[in-house]
């Protein structure tokens, strides 16, 4: 690091650090929120290169998008996106043709510094969310949205979007964490010849008009907000600050909300949910997350998993009720033992398979291994408080058909290198998509293009045909029924067995009211109100 | 020798009566060696079963240690693990023991080139910080228990390269060992035959303490991700696993492993201390 | 004196550049892949070469060698992937927070062991030597992980004495002026009361749990030292003159038992820089080696070569400073040299 930078961010925290407090504590308890979580942020740049999933929560209550989804009640009564209906946020109102969407933007809206709002600011923060790479430019492209020339600045408040094929999820996309809009004029003052975009400058500064302003941020310690007052994009937020402090420690995590220290917190192990359901100080939550599975993964382009009768085995010999008792402790939904055939449209919906020792041990037999075989058995060690006891009971009812395994645990930062790789033959994992559509799901996890989500490498044209059809299909009772041949080709081939759909778990104190579940699994402090 | 032998038993047997703390220790570790070898015949379960329906069950007639997560029986876990620790300790002290006291004597024998090497080796482990450098290893090569022998050993062989050189540069030039030399004794046979007989016993001290640090080690890496593959039994995964059920009230999962593990340390390091005792030739007199 | 430093110093010299190439071998044979961390969930294999030129990473092993060691000599330690923050930054306002913890550990460890020694040592093989002793040694026995998980389950969630472990402050108080980046000095130094209780109050456990893991050495140590001061000749001539137990005890005894322990602080304080690793982890203290910890499990390369190079920077100059200070100690060293 450059001296002169070392000075400036030590001058700069000195800074912070004598201004005067508040002496009125209990006060500024009132109006702060104090979330805790296992990691905190890395880059406060959606668009960043590495940036983590923390680092997308202060995207998303720092910077504003053109629209966000609306409202709705779950089964449970708790707030829950909506993501069939769309409303504003940057912009005012939208003009929608079969070719091209039109934005109005709010003309009060201003950026933190005071400059407004323009669609010049949109046109900039798009063009590099299309050319930048990486995470971002592929979220765009889920939505066809995929060249800088399709965001065409109308004039000062007014801008297009050309599209470039009729795709349904165009205007959501509009609506995920991605595509925020910057400040420009800022931005580019801190771009540099090598670094045009202001990556570099973005990581650590903030330059949005969003509903939070970044105080301050220690990384890896915390990350302070303060709420913008003069923030159009909504109704005006309940709380004055944020605080949000990393806690490695679980037992940590759970003794501090016990105690009423911490406000809140995702991070906990589901058996800590489970029994702080009984806290009279704590209320918990817990949402089915949507288009997500935890599945057991099979190789199908190696042997020996490309036999379908022998995946069909594993399908019969998993412990899935040992599993959902002991490993989630309820809290999540069962995905076994459905019908044979798909009942309605939706995904995910249970499969046919049960713990059946006995039709396991026939199908090995078909499938020319009655004597068993050995393989290994992987799971990302990141997440290794819910894989490694899933492991541990798969390995012990997988022994009992003769299947011999070798559990393997991988770092988490080598995990999707070696997901890449699409050489374990026998993994655990979960997937889940941000827009909650079945030909979205399948489109990444089943289809032959092999993306690195189809962690089986599992290729069969009719499938391909079936998930590309359906994506495209303007007709509901065609895609319906689409939809339905391909989950049934899924059940019937098996190379991947769902175990359970998790749940996005919160505990938060019984003062904290507000709470609502969104597709990216991060905390909105937008609505939150603290009593 | 029988006589010198005799002495050195009935030293032995004077300290250790006015030492009851070391004569306790040798006991624990006597019995420590026990359960380890007898592991397989004594666990009451299969280490290994799981029976989600009895999970997280408290200290009963049945599992006096109480089940863990996965209905898995902590005694039995506990005395599994028991070999497995004292294995993988065992070994990596034979390891460093064989690798740093033959460099260490080389380089206190020869002096010059294998000196200043060995010396220079030594100081550069002895300037990481050594359970970082544990972990690099572990994290490098793969979590096998082979690694964890093998980056245990690493990190100890400074103690016992320094250790022995010393000790041989000291007795290099004292007159027994020239007296051997002068009797037609080849250099290698002296340093067998003169030199390590003599340093055994210091050495011996530093094998009990090491024995305790490398359980320790092993437990920290396991903490940390690092250690040996589920669902296999070792203290320190069940230690730092069963730490996340301390707040929730199953206090069972993390103390019993935790206790063992703290007995065997202790057990090690008391025995250590007197060994040490034993040789210092001013608590002779 | 001086001359005595520069050699010290300039025989270190082989040492470090060791540490640098191990270190260096040792962060590329790790199992992860920052070239795939780097270009995010959804990459293509295409992506990930992309990335890995960017960084430089499809180099030979020699070339990427000499950058490091281009960017090192110019003071730049890299940047860390899981924090975005340059190296050099975040190890110089995380080693504070470290060495105040450590230095607060061992500060608590001598002012119980080293008494605990001297007055085992006037009755050796006594209950209190015995006692003192299994104690001690039980302490070094324990994990620190779970002794500090222990601490603050019973004195933060049992009792509720000990405050929640959060870091080095309370939420709700803000870091004094950074002077030395001792949160309790700074906090004394511009007289604010009530932030120094704090910071104070935060760094009981963690450093209780640290000085725990340092007692065996400095109470062992100690009392072999007295032991053998106390059984000299002038220890004699002095009880014959009728001086007071205590009197001997601590003005001549301990006044010459003082270097062994002196030694052996250092040794415990690079020891004890080591333990912190895990204490800082379980207690969330913003420090390197809870810093370190994480990015070796991530393949976060930049941070552990950093941290391990400040390590031994450190470990070299503290075993200068207690040379240098065992010279000015006890003048026999000094005419030797």
């Amino acid at each position: 690091m450059k001296r002169r930078e070392f000075l400036k961010a030590s001058t700069a925290s000195a800074a912070i650090a004598s201004m005067p407090w508040n002496p009125a504590l209990g006060q500024a308890r009132r109006d702060t929120l104090l979330a805790i979580s296992e990691n905190g942020p890395n880059n406060l740049d959606i668009h960043g290169v590495g940036t983590n999933r923390p680092g997308y929560e202060a995207s998303w209550n720092v910077y504003d998008r053109l629209l966000t989804f609306g409202v709705k009640k779950d089964a449970q009564g708790q707030d829950h996106y909506d993501y069939t209906k769309l409303e504003p946020e940057l912009a005012e109102s939208w003009n929608l043709t079969p070719t091209s969407v039109t934005f109005k933007l709010r003309r009060d809206a201003k950026f933190h510094d005071g400059t407004p709002v323009t669609a010049k600011d949109v046109k900039w923060s798009f063009d590099r969310a299309v050319t930048v790479g990486g995470f971002p430019t592929f979220q765009m492209r889920a939505g066809s949205l995929e060249k800088p020339e399709q965001f065409v600045v109308v004039d000062d408040n007014t801008l297009r979007i050309d599209f470039l094929r009729s795709d349904k999820l165009t205007m959501p996309d509009l609506a995920v964490p991605v595509p925020v809009v910057i400040n420009s004029g800022l931005a580019q003052k801190n771009a540099t010849a090598a670094d045009p975009w202001a990556m570099e400058w973005l990581k650590g500064n903030t330059a949005g008009s969003g509903a939070y302003m970044v105080e301050r941020w220690v990384p890896g310690t915390e990350l302070v907000f303060r709420r913008n007052d003069d923030w159009k994009g909504g109704p005006r937020p309940a709380l004055q600050r944020v605080i949000w402090r990393t806690i490695p420690q679980a037992g940590n995590r759970r003794a501090l909300l016990e105690r009423g220290d911490a406000d809140i917190s995702f991070d906990l192990p589901n058996k800590d949910f489970n029994e702080l359901q009984g806290n009279q100080r704590l209320s918990i939550i817990g949402t089915p997350v949507e288009n997500a599975l935890q599945y057991i993964g099979m190789n199908c382009a190696q042997p020996p998993f490309n036999n379908v009768k022998l995946r069909q085995a594993v399908a019969y010999a998993i412990p899935y009720q040992a599993i959902m008792d002991a490993v989630v402790f309820g809290r999540a939904k069962p995905m076994f033992g459905g019908r044979p055939q798909a009942i309605d449209a939706s995904w995910p919906q249970p499969h046919p398979y049960t713990t059946d020792l006995d039709r396991a041990r026939a199908l090995m037999a078909e499938a020319g291994f009655p004597n068993g075989l050995e393989t290994t058995l992987s799971f990302d060690l990141g997440l290794a408080g819910l894989n490694e006891p899933i492991c541990v009971l798969v390995q012990e009812s997988l022994a009992r058909i003769g299947i011999r395994t070798t559990i393997n645990k991988i770092p988490g930062a080598n995990w999707r290198n070696e997901l890449l790789k699409k050489s374990m033959p026998l993994i655990t994992n979960t997937f889940g998509g941000w827009l909650n559509y079945p030909d979205y799901f399948f489109f990444w996890a089943y289809h032959g293009q092999d993306a690195v989500f189809n962690t089986m490498s599992y290729k069969n044209p009719q499938m391909d045909k079936l998930i590309d059809a359906s994506r495209f299909s303007n007709n509901q009772a065609e895609y319906e029924g689409l939809v339905k041949d391909f989950v049934r080709l899924a059940f019937d081939e098996v190379p991947r067995i769902p175990l359970f759909q998790p749940f996005l778990n919160v505990a938060m104190q019984r003062s904290i009211t507000g709470y609502r579940y969104w597709f990216h699994r991060q905390l909105d402090y937008r609505q939150l109100v603290k009593a | 020798m029988s006589a010198a032998s005799s002495t050195f038993l009935a030293h032995a047997r004077h300290t250790l009566g006015g030492n009851p703390v070391t004569l306790v220790a040798a006991c624990l570790a006597g019995l420590l060696i026990l359960v380890a070898l007898l592991a397989p015949w004594i666990a009451p379960y299969d280490p290994l079963a799981t029976d989600p329906i009895n999970k997280l069950q408290p200290p009963s007639a049945s599992h006096w240690f109480g089940t863990d997560q996965l209905g898995r029986d902590v005694l039995s876990r506990v005395i599994a693990a028991t070999r497995l620790d004292l294995a993988i300790a065992v070994a990596s002290v034979a390891l460093v023991f064989v690798c740093g006291t033959l460099a260490g004597v080389a380089a206190g024998y020869l002096g010059g080139w294998t000196d200043r090497i060995v010396g220079r080796l030594a100081d550069t482990i002895m300037a990481f910080p050594l359970f970082v450098l544990a972990m690099g290893i572990v994290a490098a090569l793969g979590n096998s228990v082979g690694n964890i022998v093998l980056a245990t050993a690493v990190v100890n062989f400074p103690l016992y390269a320094r250790i022995a050189r010393a000790e041989t540069s000291v007795r290099r030039t004292q007159g027994w060992v020239e007296a051997a030399r002068l009797c037609g004794h080849s250099e290698l046979s002296i340093v067998l035959t003169q030199l390590l007989p003599n340093l055994l016993p210091i050495m011996m001290v530093q094998v009990s303490l090491t024995l305790g640090y490398a359980i320790l080690n092993a437990a920290g890496l396991s903490f940390i991700g690092l250690g040996v593959r589920p669902p296999t039994a070792e203290w320190g995964i069940m230690v730092a696993e069963g730490a996340t059920y301390i707040i929730s009230g199953e206090w069972w999962l993390a103390l019993f492993p935790g206790l063992a593990l703290m007995v065997a340390v202790l057990t090690f390091n008391l025995l250590g201390d007197g060994l040490r005792d034993l040789l210092d030739p001013r608590r002779r007199t | 004196m001086l001359t005595l430093a520069i050699r010290r110093l300039m025989a270190a010299l082989p040492s470090l550049v060791g540490v640098v190439i191990v270190t260096f071998l040792l962060t590329r044979a790790l199992p992860g892949d920052p070239a795939a961390y780097f270009a995010g969930p959804a990459a293509t294999v295409q992506a990930i070469e992309e990335v890995r030129q960017r960084l430089g990473l499809d180099q030979p092993l020699w070339v990427q060698f000499g950058n490091y060691i281009g960017d090192l000599v110019r003071g730049d330690f890299g940047t860390s992937l899981s924090t975005g923050q340059p190296v050099g930054f975040e190890l110089a306002t995380r080693l504070p927070a470290s060495a105040e913890l450590t230095l607060l550990g061992l500060l608590l460890a001598v002012v119980i062991a080293v008494p605990a020694g001297m007055v085992a040592a006037t009755r050796p093989n006594g209950w209190f030597d015995q006692a003192v002793r299994v104690t001690a040694t039980a302490g070094v026995s324990l994990p620190t992980f779970f002794t500090g998980l222990l601490l603050v389950y019973v004195f933060y969630y049992i009792l509720g004495w000990a405050p929640a472990p959060l870091g080095r402050l309370d939420i709700f108080y803000t870091a004094p002026p950074h002077i030395t980046g001792f949160y309790t000095l700074d906090a004394l130094l511009i007289g604010d009361a009530e932030t120094f209780l704090q910071a104070l109050s935060q760094l009981v456990l963690p450093a209780l749990t640290l000085g725990i893991f340092a007692l065996a050495p400095l109470a062992r140590i100690t009392r072999g030292a007295m032991l053998e001061v106390l059984g000299s000749d002038y220890i004699r001539t002095a009880r014959a003159a009728g001086l007071t137990p205590t009197r001997i005890l601590i003005v001549y005894g301990f006044r010459n038992a003082i270097l062994p322990v002196l030694t052996v602080l250092g040794m415990v304080l690079s020891f004890l820089l080591g333990a912190n690793v895990l204490v800082e982890k379980v207690f969330a203290w913003p420090g390197i080696g809870s810093f370190a910890v994480e990015a070796l499990v991530a393949s976060d390369y930049a941070p552990v070569q950093g941290f391990v190079l400040t390590m031994a920077v450190l470990y070299v100059g503290l075993n200068l400073a207690i040379d240098l200070a065992y010279g000015l100690l006890d003048p026999r060293v000094r005419i030797e040299s």
